[in-house]
């Protein structure tokens, strides 16, 4: 069986903040459940490795997090995108399609177009 | 800048570690718990919904530690983990905990005492701004085997004049003045400088100004600069005290300056660097004698060498100036005299003699440490025998070996700098009571303290010892052999013989080191021993001494004790009434240099001698240590007439100059012939001495009588050549009350004074003492010294001994089930006895044989400390074998008899 492609470093930090932009202050459940709803099966996130990178972006100030209460009246963490946060994912995402123009102009590159 | 924020993030979150881990779990459980509603939603049982959630989070143990090395510090976290853990096993065995520490705070605590002497003293022998650039200037002539003469006022101008240096200065070696004007005359120690000396030295004072550099007064500048002691203790630290008018010796100075607390004098006897008072003085007028270039004085030359000059080069341009003076002078400077002069490092010249004592000091009390640390390696190791399963199973459950050797040798630094803090705070609290144990004739030794640099000493001792010595006992626990170890608890695997083999290697080369040190220490007690068994020549018992000085005015002509005829008059005053004193027997009187052992080298006046029919200029005389006395002087100190006769009452002035040699002066001066009635010239060079300013030609003197060698000037040196004057012949300053007598030791200085200042009261009376007073403290610094390394030897024996117990005791307990099924065999329990017994007669002779090797090249190094010894003197070796061999006999007896009276069937039971 073929091992599906684990997820790349820093990307799921995009993820993250693609999420929290979108979808506004989310639990930690919400968004691991979304990123696997939108990245279909192709990609094998364990779950728990969301949590510590959310510790983390916490620490680096680009979200944060308050107690909040769940549509089912369970409590839990929510967390918000903060300003920094906000130009964080900006910044990453123009770099992102930078790169991923770059690879796709590589990707149809023919022989005769490099002569 | 992010690495730095990063970095103190993860600081903040090692103090804040547990609430960030607790939010971690309660996320966890909080994802879990909405996972498993979400499974229970579309159908799962609750079990399941709950382990499907379990699987969908991943192991959340690998989570946990992930997210825990991604915030924090794993190195500090680890040292933090393995000190909690040191010192829970020190806890656990308070015993090994204690006497690991205490062995190394006595050895690190009296290393660093050592230290914080050498600081002061070898390391910082010179309290002055650049003093590199100090250095001390001495004339030799070593063509009539003389050694520093002393420099003559043209040629200290011709220094001053060479270029060669900022500036030179010259200076007194300190000497005495009375300070009259309070109710009692009170005896100064001054010192006579060029007004620049200060300026050389680079020191400014606290209160007023020093001499002007410029000053060019011929004699006494009538100007004074006062200690910040006398300030204190005369004058009550009186802020006005700049202008105040001081009578010193009949004359009056006025006051222009008080020197900072603290400063210290250059120089290297007590004399030189306890000075009260500073007087300015050109050296060429009244008092002093006109200036001529063969009239050397023993004084101190210091100078400053110009920025950026080597002493080398200096001295190479001195050499040269030297040999132009020479051309220059060809009647002053004899070809046959070989004049030179010697560039010495001012610091070299200050510590002079003390250097061998305390480097002596420093290398005992550093073999101690050295044998304390591998006694603390060695108790190390033998605890690891007790611990070597808990680290099998700690490498069982996959500690890394790096990982167990850094968590070892933080446990053996933590102890070892726990030692070194602990002996730091024992020298810190007793060092007043250690400082009195300290002989005072020791330069510098206000200036010791315990402070900051002395800990930072104890403390990087302690962690480079710790290192040195905890790695090989981490390195030699850690390598355990697993599988044999968790099988055997550690019995006859590999790892438990290496341990053994070092622990053995350990214990010799700690015996070799403690029989380095008794051998140094069985040497040195040796010699001072002879020393004080040495014929002194003279007979200390029951005598008294005291000083006075007659005060000496700067114009000779109001002295009123100038000629010795006027001096007489007082002298014999003084012998008649001190002779009515309770208890007296006999009185005389001499100079300074007449006292017995009492000099430092500022009393020592050696002068030239001319020989009738031998020498005809002074440039070519030798030179004989010259001392003046009454005629009582000889027989009050037992000194047996050998030839000729003593001075009697009607050698005086205006009859012919008589003097009086020892057998010493008679050998090296008229060998082969009778020296009663030969003819010499003295001529005096002695400051304190007016008789240079009586321009009458210096008359003939006759040798009447020669007297046994006495060692006047020091018990360890064979007998100098010595010439005594009458004091009714040639007058003195500095004048030496003798007193022999059932003496009231406590009463008799008030009873001289009173007798003394009935006659001249302005006279001041001082440094009472009894001889054997004054022996004792001649010796003092080598007892001092003596006395300290035979304590380290003691504490180095004791160590030995202890290692030895301790190395046979583990051996026995290794082995006891060896020595059981032995035992069980049918083996006498005396040859058991002996067996344990040669291990350790063993060890000791390994111990031996590499301590005398040792303590051969040791004692050839401190030869120059030993007197009447040799330095590979047998019965001191002989001895000290035999004491080591005894010492591991009762040391290996002990765990010797207690594998006799093993049970052999318990033994084997338990095991």
């Amino acid at each position: 069986m073929k091992e599906r492609p684990d997820i790349q470093q820093g990307t799921l930090t995009l993820m993250v903040l693609k999420m929290l932009d979108v979808l506004g202050p989310q639990h930690g459940w919400g968004i691991a459940r979304r990123i696997e709803q939108v990245s279909g099966d192709i990609l094998a996130v364990k779950q728990g490795t969301l949590y510590p990178l959310l510790l983390k972006m916490e620490h680096e100030g680009s979200i944060a997090s308050e107690l909040g209460t769940s549509e089912n009246n369970r409590r839990a963490r929510f967390y918000r995108l903060t300003a920094a946060g906000r130009k964080q994912l900006q910044s990453e995402a123009r770099d992102w399609e930078q790169t991923a123009v770059i690879i796709a102009r590589f990707f149809k590159a023919k022989a005769g177009d490099l002569m | 800048m992010k690495l730095l924020r990063r970095f103190f993030i993860r600081l903040w979150n090692l103090a804040a570690r547990r609430s960030a881990g607790q939010r971690l779990e309660e996320e966890i459980a909080e994802h879990l718990a909405f996972q498993a509603e979400e499974n229970m939603r579309i159908g799962l049982s609750p079990a399941e919904a709950r382990r499907q959630a379990a699987l969908r989070l991943g192991a959340a143990e690998a989570i946990r530690e992930r997210h825990h090395a991604e915030q924090s510090l794993p190195l500090i976290e680890n040292l933090l983990f393995d000190l909690r853990y040191a010192v829970r096993m020190f806890l656990r065995s308070p015993g090994f905990s204690f006497i690991a520490i205490a062995t190394m705070a006595l050895c690190i605590g009296a290393t660093t005492a050592i230290y914080s002497v050498i600081d002061a003293t070898l390391l910082h022998p010179l309290p002055y701004p650049n003093p590199d650039q100090l250095i001390h200037v001495e004339d030799d002539l070593p063509g009539i085997g003389a050694q520093d003469v002393g420099t003559s006022i043209p040629e200290w101008r011709d220094l001053e004049s060479s270029g060669i240096f900022q500036s030179v200065a010259v200076a007194g070696h300190g000497a005495d003045v009375t300070l009259t004007g309070g109710a009692q005359p009170v005896r100064l120690g001054f010192k006579a400088v060029t007004p620049n000396y200060f300026a050389v030295l680079g020191v400014s004072p606290q209160l007023g100004r020093t001499f002007d550099p410029l000053d060019a007064t011929p004699g006494y500048n009538l100007e004074v600069v006062l200690s910040d002691g006398l300030w204190r203790a005369e004058f009550g630290a009186d802020p006005r005290i700049i202008g105040k008018t001081l009578r010193l010796d009949n004359d009056d100075y006025h006051v222009v300056g008080v020197m900072p607390r603290g400063f210290r004098d250059q120089g290297s006897t007590s004399n030189e660097q306890n000075v009260d008072i500073w007087l300015g003085a050109g050296y060429t007028g009244l008092p002093f004698p006109p200036p001529q270039r063969t009239l050397r004085f023993r004084r101190a030359i210091i100078a400053r060498l110009q920025p950026g000059v080597s002493i080398a080069t200096a001295q190479d341009r001195i050499d040269a100036l030297v040999e132009a003076l020479k051309k220059q002078y060809p009647v002053e400077y004899p070809p046959q005299a070989r004049w030179t002069v010697r560039l010495i490092p001012m610091s070299e010249s200050v510590v002079g003699g003390f250097s061998r004592s305390l480097t002596l000091l420093f290398g005992a009390v550093g073999l101690v440490l050295l044998i304390g640390c591998v006694n603390v390696a060695n108790l190390l190791l033998a605890r690891a025998s007790g611990r070597s399963r808990e680290i099998a199973v700690r490498q069982a459950l996959g500690a890394q070996r790096t990982r167990l050797i850094r968590q070892l040798l933080t446990e053996i630094l933590l102890l070892f700098l726990l030692g070194g803090i602990a002996g730091f705070g024992i020298l810190f609290g007793t060092q007043r009571l250690l400082m009195r144990l300290i002989p005072e004739s020791l330069p510098h030794l206000n200036a010791i303290t315990v402070g900051w640099g002395v800990l930072a000493f104890a403390v990087s001792v302690s962690v480079a010892a710790g290192t040195i010595f905890g790695l090989a006992p981490a390195w030699l626990m850690s390598r355990d052999d697993l599988i044999g170890t968790l099988r055997q608890e550690g019995r006859g695997s590999s790892g438990s013989w290496k341990r053994a083999r070092a622990r053995q290697i350990l214990v010799i080369g700690e015996l070799g080191l403690s029989v380095v040190l008794m051998v140094a220490a069985g040497l040195l007690l040796r010699s001072f021993w002879d020393l004080f068994k040495v014929q002194p020549g003279f007979n200390p018992d029951r005598v008294m001494a005291i000083q006075t000085w007659l005060p000496g005015p700067n114009d000779p002509s109001t002295d009123v004790y100038r000629t010795a005829t006027q001096e007489s008059v007082l002298v014999r005053e003084i012998l008649r009434r001190t002779r009515t004193l309770p208890g007296a027997e006999e009185v005389a009187v001499g100079d300074l240099s007449s006292l017995p052992l009492g000099h430092g080298s500022g009393a020592l006046n050696p002068i030239p001698i001319i020989r009738e029919g031998f020498e005809t200029k002074q440039n070519q005389a030798p030179f004989i240590d010259n001392s003046i006395v009454s005629p009582e002087y000889f027989h009050l100190l037992g000194m047996p007439l050998e030839r000729g006769r003593l001075f009697n009452d009607r050698d005086l002035e205006d009859t012919p100059r008589v003097a009086i040699i020892n057998q010493a002066a008679a050998r090296r001066f008229w060998p082969g012939n009778d020296p009663v009635g030969k003819r010499v010239h003295l001529l005096p060079q002695n400051s304190g001495n007016r008789e240079l300013l009586n321009r009458a030609p210096v008359p003939w003197t006759t040798i009447v009588g020669v007297i046994a060698d006495a060692r006047i000037e020091s018990l360890a040196e064979a007998v100098v050549p010595h010439i005594y004057s009458s004091v009714y012949q040639r007058p003195t300053k500095g004048v030496v009350i003798f007193l022999r007598g059932q003496l009231n030791p406590g009463a008799i200085p008030a009873q001289v004074r009173e007798q003394v200042q009935s006659i001249d009261p302005d006279l001041p009376l001082f440094h009472a003492e009894t001889l054997d007073e004054v022996l004792s403290d001649s010796l003092s610094i080598r007892r001092f010294s003596i006395e300290m390394v035979a304590a380290f030897a003691a504490t180095a024996l004791l160590l030995a001994g202890l290692g030895v117990y301790g190395t046979i005791s583990y051996v026995v307990n290794e082995e006891r089930r060896e020595i059981a099924i032995r035992l069980a065999l049918g083996a006498q329990r005396g040859n058991i006895l002996k067996m344990i017994v040669r291990r350790g007669l063993g060890l000791a002779a390994a111990g031996a044989a590499l301590g005398v090797a040792g303590a051969a090249i040791v004692a050839r190094l401190m030869a120059g400390l030993l007197y009447g010894v040799s330095p590979t003197d047998l019965p001191t070796f002989a001895g000290v074998t035999l004491v080591l061999t005894a010492v591991a006999l009762a040391a290996s007896y002990i765990p010797a008899l207690r594998a006799m009276h093993l049970d052999p069937i318990t033994t084997l039971q338990s095991e």
